[in-house]
């Protein structure tokens, strides 16, 4: 009996896996365009393809009320899985779970339980105000009434929509027309939240909102939110977890945090000092830039302690200021893809 | 289906955002029928009949078949209109709705302005009816009733149809207009002024013939043998959207697979 | 001069792009020529009188109608240029160092000239070589055919002329489509597309006659299979030079008047 009990407690500590993906893998055909006449005439009789491997044997999972951030180089592979998450594609092989159901399997019933977001395409009316788009959208996925309007509430409240409901979403500026997408996507009260690009062409300031917004409804509601961006603020300011994807495999499933510690090693040095005309060498450090006031230097603390560097400064210069940064996460991303050839 | 109705009503404001073009569109779907119809007009005025159908007669027939026509024109321009929504990508956002693709793509675009060919195929209906000497019964006005939902079910099946090529390949739709337009114009007058095998083709393969040809000599008394038979042969025509519903599945299918 | 010869140029190069599209387009223009022609043909199985046009003729002028589609059909989309109007963005092209007329009428003329020689050598090749009763019959004499290139080139410098005015008209409705359709029905019908000037009433023949529509497509066809006498063919001619001053004239006028309106309103 007390084993019994060691197991039953040891699976209900264990949270349920909302989304499980295993083994997916994805290849199209992609049609040889060629040039010329000659070979345009060929064309007509047939078409010679190439295979491309969109997804290889991608395997991950995600716990509710996580954010993820979906990150990788343009044809990646990103909006791929996305669409094979929402039930828009069908894999080769490899399975995914989410909340029970196969996404491909059973389209109508599980799409019930997930908003989509496409960063670049819109899913409101055009020329009608946004408020007879949203109530169209309650009739699709049949939302009774009380929910509908306490959804639309909150929504409306959090972000501060009250002005722009009722004006044709052709008139609104895209960082108005974005937060109208996005409260679009969260009237039925999904599960799970994809956004593909949300921030894409926002003002800074529409891209605060947007980030703001979604920590609030991950936090508030317990939203599950993956997004796929190439704005590595975004990640910063939102992801706990990154899922990184190059040429159809997954690279790296981690923290940020851990993403830095293995990946972000340069640190830049700024240092300015009295004016000294002699141009000087640290080693194990590269000059970005110099001039008789600053310099600039950028080095790898695995192999160069920056203590080190710091002592060799203070010998060669008299030091005034020193400022030490870490690397951008842009840098470390793309020196992530230089890494892996992606 | 109350869904569907709530499409209209939201694409129906959306069309009224634009008012001038719709009224300019109206007319316009006015007068092509109708420069049509006076080219009918004019064309018997000089030779009196074709093959033995006189005026009003092919009158009747050119009005039922614009009147199925600008009906499915209505109904299933979402259809007819498809490539641009695969092109942009928007049928992604179809797939991600809890609802069948093929009311989706219903309810995507409904061309108000057909109103205006309806109208003016009506006017001809009227015209022509008034002028011949028809002996009615209920069973006649039931058979001109089928032979409209008749022609309705055989275009939208028609556009469906091109619709799913979009499918696989966005060029060449140009050649669908041949089904669409040219079966439009082609049924305008009844089949049988054709040569043989063109009767043979739009009679079994498309089945224009049975909106056009059989049922029109049922009302106006020239069948030989079983009545009931010519009064039935609409129903062939509803049929047709079967198979064109399954290969809008195939298609839908394909999509899946290969994405785009 | 030259800004508008390179602008032809480039178009027509573009458009000479596009040959699937022509390939199906040709298909479809088969299917209508056929259609037609057994349409005329059951209508004159059983009359007994003699038609202005006699059913050889009709064949022809069915041909050369679906070969040549591009110089005679009003409704031909440009989608650039509408957009130019009704996004008001046509300020930019004040820009250019030449009239906005005239290089809108190289790129019209190119555009036309493009898809109707990418199509009607299949089309006449085809024709020539068909069976009787649908075969396409050669003109009766060398100087005939000459009357008709002119008489051709000439009618699709005036129609392009004539859709100038759609474009103008755009300015006032904002609506391309709505202008396009209105002048597309009215003048397709009296370019004798729906049904031949010679087989309508008389007194809608005198209407034809009066509009210059019948100058672009019904005219030249006829000059082609000798239905017009050569003579009446050359006055032909010089009418249509004429119809085609005059409206270049006016679509001047009219076009840079809504022109200064645009730029007045601020696009």
């Amino acid at each position: 009996m007390m084993i019994v009990f060691f197991f039953q407690s040891k699976n209900v500590r264990r949270r349920k896996k909302l989304i499980t993906v295993d083994g997916l893998s994805k290849s199209f055909k992609v049609a040889k365009r060629s040039s010329g006449l000659r070979q345009a005439v060929k064309g007509l009789f047939y078409r010679e393809h190439s295979i491309v491997e969109a997804l290889n044997d991608i395997s991950f999972s995600i716990e509710p009320g996580e954010i993820v951030g979906y990150i990788g180089p343009n044809g990646a592979g990103k909006s791929t899985t996305i669409k094979i998450m929402s039930g828009i594609l069908v894999p080769d092989r490899g399975t995914c779970n989410i909340m029970g159901y196969t996404p491909w399997k059973e389209r109508a019933s599980f799409v019930k339980h997930i908003g989509v977001v496409f960063g670049q395409r819109s899913q409101l009316w055009w020329d009608v105000p946004v408020i007879d788009s949203f109530e169209l959208l309650r009739d699709i996925y049949k939302i009774p009434q009380n929910e509908y309007q306490d959804n639309l509430d909150l929504l409306i409240e959090t972000l501060d929509l009250q002005s722009l409901i009722h004006s044709p979403v052709r008139q609104l500026s895209l960082g108005q027309r974005m937060r109208c997408e996005i409260a679009a996507s969260l009237l039925h009260s999904p599960k799970i939240l994809f956004l593909d690009e949300p921030t894409i062409g926002l003002d800074a300031v529409s891209k605060i909102a947007v980030r703001e917004f979604i920590k609030r409804i991950n936090k508030e509601k317990g939203v599950t939110v993956i997004l796929t961006t190439h704005d590595m603020n975004d990640i910063e300011a939102l992801a706990d977890r990154v899922i990184l994807i190059g040429k159809g495999r997954l690279l790296f499933d981690g923290n940020l945090n851990e993403l830095r510690k293995d990946f972000g090693t340069h640190k830049t040095i700024t240092v300015d000092y009295r004016e000294d005309h002699n141009p000087f060498e640290i080693l194990g450090t590269t000059m970005i830039s110099w001039s008789p006031e600053r310099a600039i230097l950028s080095l790898d603390t695995e192999q160069v302690k920056i203590s080190d560097v710091i002592s060799s400064l203070s010998s060669k210069v008299d030091l005034l200021d020193v400022t030490i940064e870490a690397q951008p996460i842009e840098e470390i991303i793309v020196g992530l893809y230089k890494e892996f050839q992606i | 289906m109350g869904l569907y109705f709530k499409y209209l009503l939201i694409l129906f404001k959306s069309q009224m955002e634009y008012r001038t073009s719709f009224w300019l569109l109206t007319i316009g779907q006015f007068l092509i029928p109708f420069s049509m119809f006076a080219g009918l007009y004019f064309l018997f005025e000089r030779f009196g009949q074709i093959k033995g159908w006189t005026f009003y007669e092919v009158a009747l027939c050119f009005a039922i078949i614009h009147m199925a026509f600008a009906l499915s024109e209505c109904f299933a321009r979402g259809f007819d209109s498809f490539s641009s929504l695969v092109a942009s990508g928007s049928f992604d956002r179809v797939l991600v709705r809890p609802r069948s693709t093929i009311v989706q793509v219903m309810g995507s675009k409904f061309e108000f302005t057909r109103i205006g060919r309806l109208l003016q195929s009506l006017i001809v209906l009227i015209w022509a009816l008034n002028n011949l000497s028809i002996e009615w019964s209920s069973m006649k006005v039931v058979t001109i009733i089928l032979m409209i939902i008749s022609g309705v079910f055989i275009f939208t099946g028609i556009f469906i149809l091109a619709a799913t090529m979009c499918f696989w390949t966005i060029q060449g739709l140009e050649v669908v207009n041949i089904f669409t337009d040219g079966g439009r114009e082609m049924a305008q007058y009844p089949l049988n002024i054709y040569q043989k095998w063109v009767t043979k083709f739009f009679t079994f393969v498309i089945p224009f013939g049975c909106v056009n040809y059989l049922p029109l000599m049922y009302i106006l008394d020239k069948t030989e043998g079983k009545a009931y038979l010519y009064m039935l042969s609409p129903v062939l025509g509803i049929i047709f959207i079967i198979p064109c519903l399954l290969v809008w599945k195939i298609g839908v299918r394909h999509y899946r697979s290969t994405g785009s | 001069m030259k800004p508008y010869v390179s602008v032809l140029k480039l178009r027509l190069l573009n458009g000479m792009q596009y040959r699937s599209a022509a390939l199906a387009g040709v298909a479809t223009q088969f299917f209508w020529g056929f259609m037609y022609i057994m349409i005329f043909e059951a209508f004159y199985s059983e009359t007994v009188h003699s038609q202005p046009l006699s059913l050889k003729e009709i064949i022809t002028y069915l041909w050369l109608q679906q070969s040549f589609l591009a110089f005679i059909m009003l409704w031909f989309r440009d989608n650039e240029l509408f957009d130019l109007i009704t996004t008001g963005n046509i300020a930019y092209e004040l820009c250019r160092p030449c009239e906005i007329y005239g290089f809108w009428y190289s790129k019209l003329l190119a555009q036309r000239l493009s898809s109707a020689i990418l199509r009607c050598f299949p089309i006449l090749l085809v024709a020539y070589l068909l069976p009787q009763p649908y075969k396409m019959t050669l003109p009766p004499s060398v100087l005939t055919f000459v009357l008709f290139l002119f008489a051709l080139i000439f009618g699709l410098l005036l129609l392009v002329s004539i859709s100038m005015f759609i474009y103008i008209s755009v300015f006032l409705t904002m609506s391309p489509i709505g202008s396009l359709l209105l002048f597309g029905v009215i003048g397709e019908f009296f370019s004798g597309l729906t049904i031949p000037i010679p087989l309508m009433p008389a007194w809608l023949q005198t209407v034809a006659y009066f509009l210059p529509f019948r100058w672009t497509a019904d005219f030249p066809f006829r000059v082609y299979s000798g239905n017009i006498p050569q003579n009446e063919a050359l006055i032909g001619i010089v009418i249509q030079i004429i119809w085609l001053v005059l409206l270049v004239w006016l679509g001047r006028i009219a076009f840079n008047k809504a022109l200064r309106k645009v730029v007045v309103q601020g696009g």
